[in-house]
């Protein structure tokens, strides 16, 4: 008998590779380097991982090396390109934002011993040694790893391999904050088990399809579907059960109910890294599945998507409007953003002419400008603090662009582009999107869209007012003080404390949920604050006060970036917008 | 044989596995249903593989069983520090977030 062994296209996949070896090798860096060197050895591989990766991209992109490679179980062609550069590149920038030590007094945003339980002497412990973990470089590297993987995949197994890989280290890095670290792991649990139950939808979906084709090939699915021999049943069943599981990670409406918890209870940086990467990656798997595998049941899904686009929109638009948690109401525009992605996922139009964006290219643009501005925006979320930690209440920014003027500038630089105001990459990214839908045959979705964007923008618009043109309020002083003192009897049972949370929510109303756990990492972050300060470079503010706290180059860069990119593909978009016209058809 | 029991069969665990995710309250529990559940598709994957004379589906079960072990390390890490925290695993329990 002879066995041919496989070909492997490895220059082509090199990038993937790269990203995965440096994960690797960041494990091995946990096991051989002393602690005290871990964290600057696990940022130099890290970064470095990135910019080998991205270079071998790049010059692969404009070498045009593109083909079905890995024997049709990776489809590295236009669109895989540009996923994998805008994976990277903002992959970077929400990294920029794990590495900041300096707003913490010296210390990471990650909680200091995982596996110690909050409160305890373990905790205090560890975080009077002063350790981190640095292992959430390597997640977030196996994790990009999986995204990139994700949006490549050419076969549903694969896909479901490489959706596994991207969720699992970021289960983990959700429940890793400093602070607040019993939101951190409630937001761990509800994102692992939502998301164990989405991939499980996804996985008997790709049985079906398998049953249906017999093959797990997305083009084989395509010829299988084109034959039409098999039973129905087993298509729409195995397209249902694929479809939730992508659009729950997408965020879509009837399944998008983790991501307001997830995006609040993880620490800010890995919210900018979930925000803008995973999107990414999801858009890119779910646009590839319905256009390449279920590309000929098009008039079956369309009206679907298009209901689910509306839904999506407005439930999104609707809630943010309620929100009064500044990383709250970003994680429901989030919602809001995944609906106007799918209105051009639903027009599925192509390339017409020489200057129109097909739905493919249209949603890329898009996601581009939605990602960068939304690391933008988390970046500036962890910059506006009290002397607990991160202030993302509304109430507390009020004001704060008179104080801060740059920092309120960028973060109304993001609002904006967010709102798709012209100028910004938003609106060039918005107007695409519903052009694709529109020339899908879709006009009534756009109309909807665009009633739903006036809707959205208002919201983004009221954070801009607050932040310029509001009073800065006094804060209810009574929750400090009396933190302070509650401080050294709290213990594991945080949930029953009648009587100094129903305080806390008397000085507070409306935030009474939030206040038990606010109240007890307030707690734990002036225990901490008695062990840290003494050697912190912490601006001295206030027992209620609110302001910028003093960041690392590395925030403000991530900052800046993040501006630039919106503003200047909001003012010169011809360049990207030239290689997503390119990127426009998926490769079968 | 007869394929279509074996879907069947498998069609009912998947349904036992996210209606006792739905109903059950111990993040333990509601995790063992989705175990239950990426099983019931190592099922059908077995039973198109067989189907369809093809060995790609039994491979896909293996990948679908990998790939479930790593879930279970990374879950139950999540739900034993949560139940250190709380003194309980209940998903009940685990409601500051909301709205």
């Amino acid at each position: 008998m002879e066995i041919t062994p496989p070909s492997l296209e490895y220059a082509r996949l090199m990038p993937l590779i790269v990203v995965f070896a440096g994960a690797c090798l960041g494990v091995l860096v946990e096991a051989v380097t002393p602690r005290s060197a871990r964290w600057p050895v696990q940022v130099g591989l890290t970064f470095l991982t990135l910019l080998v990766a991205g270079a071998l991209t790049v010059s692969g992109w404009s070498a045009g090396d593109v083909g079905i490679s890995a024997l049709g179980s990776v489809a590295v062609d236009l669109p895989t390109y540009f996923v994998w550069t805008a994976l990277l590149v903002l992959g970077a920038l929400s990294l920029l934002l794990f590495t900041e030590r300096r707003l913490n007094g010296g210390v990471s945003a990650f909680a200091p011993q995982a596996a110690a339980v909050p409160g305890s002497v373990d905790e205090e412990l560890a975080i009077r040694a002063r350790t981190e973990h640095s292992e959430v470089y390597p997640l977030a590297l196996f994790s990009l790893f999986g995204m990139m993987l994700f949006a490549a995949a050419g076969d549903l197994l694969v896909m479901f391999v490489a959706l596994e890989i991207l969720s699992l280290p970021l289960y983990l890095v959700c429940a890793l904050a400093r602070r607040r670290r019993l939101l951190s792991q409630e937001a761990g649990l509800k994102y692992f088990l939502l998301g164990a139950l989405a991939s499980a939808f996804f996985l008997y979906g790709v049985a079906m399809l398998y049953g249906y084709a017999g093959s797990f090939d997305l083009a084989a699915l395509d010829a299988a579907i084109s034959a039409g021999q098999q039973s129905t049943w087993l298509l729409l069943v195995g397209m249902a059960g694929v479809s939730i599981g992508l659009l729950f990670k997408v965020a879509a409406v009837p399944f998008h109910s983790w991501t307001p918890d997830v995006y609040t209870g993880a620490p800010t940086a890995v919210t900018a890294f979930m925000a803008s990467c995973t999107k990414i990656a999801a858009v890119a798997a779910l646009l590839r599945v319905f256009y390449v595998g279920l590309g000929g049941l098009r008039w079956d899904w369309q009206p679907l998507m298009a209901l689910l686009a509306v839904l999506t929109m407005a439930v999104g638009a609707l809630l943010a409007i309620t929100q009064t948690d500044v990383k709250r109401m970003l994680a429901y525009s989030s919602i809001t953003h995944a609906g106007f992605m799918l209105t051009a996922v639903t027009g599925a139009s192509l390339s017409s002419g020489a200057r129109d964006l097909s739905s493919v290219g249209a949603t890329l643009f898009y996601l581009v400008a939605y990602g960068a501005a939304s690391v933008g925006a988390f970046a500036v979320v962890t910059l506006i603090r009290d002397r607990n930690g991160e202030a993302s209440s509304l109430d507390d920014w009020a004001g704060l662009g008179r104080r801060h003027p740059w920092l309120a500038g960028a973060f109304s630089v993001f609002m904006l582009s967010f709102a798709g105001i012209p100028l910004t990459s938003g609106f060039i990214a918005k107007v695409s999107v519903f052009e694709s839908a529109w020339s899908g045959g879709y006009a009534w979705l756009v109309v909807v869209g665009v009633v739903l964007s006036l809707l959205a923008a208002y919201f983004y618009l009221r954070v801009i007012v607050t932040l310029f043109f509001a009073e800065p309020r006094p804060r209810a002083a009574a929750v400090t003080a009396d933190a302070g003192t509650a401080g050294p009897d709290v213990g594991p049972s945080s949930g029953a404390e009648p009587a100094g949370g129903a305080t806390a929510e008397a000085a507070e109303p409306g935030t009474g949920a939030l206040s038990l756990a606010t109240r007890r990492d307030d707690a734990a972050a002036s225990a901490e604050e008695t062990s840290v300060t003494s050697t912190a470079s912490r601006p001295e503010l206030g027992a209620g006060e609110v302001g910028v706290g003093r960041a690392g180059v590395a925030t403000y860069a991530a900052v800046a970036v993040a501006v630039a990119l919106t503003v200047v593909f909001g003012l010169v978009p011809g360049p990207l917008l030239e290689l997503a016209l390119q990127a426009s058809v998926f490769l079968r | 044989m007869e394929p279509s029991y074996y879907l069947v069969l498998s069609a009912m665990l998947f349904t036992i596995g996210a209606v006792g995710f739905m109903v059950r309250r111990n993040a333990i529990v509601a995790f063992m249903c989705v175990e239950l559940m990426l099983n019931a598709c190592n099922l059908a994957l077995v039973t198109f593989s067989h189907a369809w004379g093809l060995l790609d589906g039994q491979v896909a079960s293996f990948f679908v069983m990998v790939v479930a072990a790593a879930e279970v390390v990374v879950g139950l890490a999540i739900i034993v520090s949560i139940y250190r925290t709380r003194r309980s695993a209940s998903v009940d329990d685990a409601n500051l977030l909301k709205f």
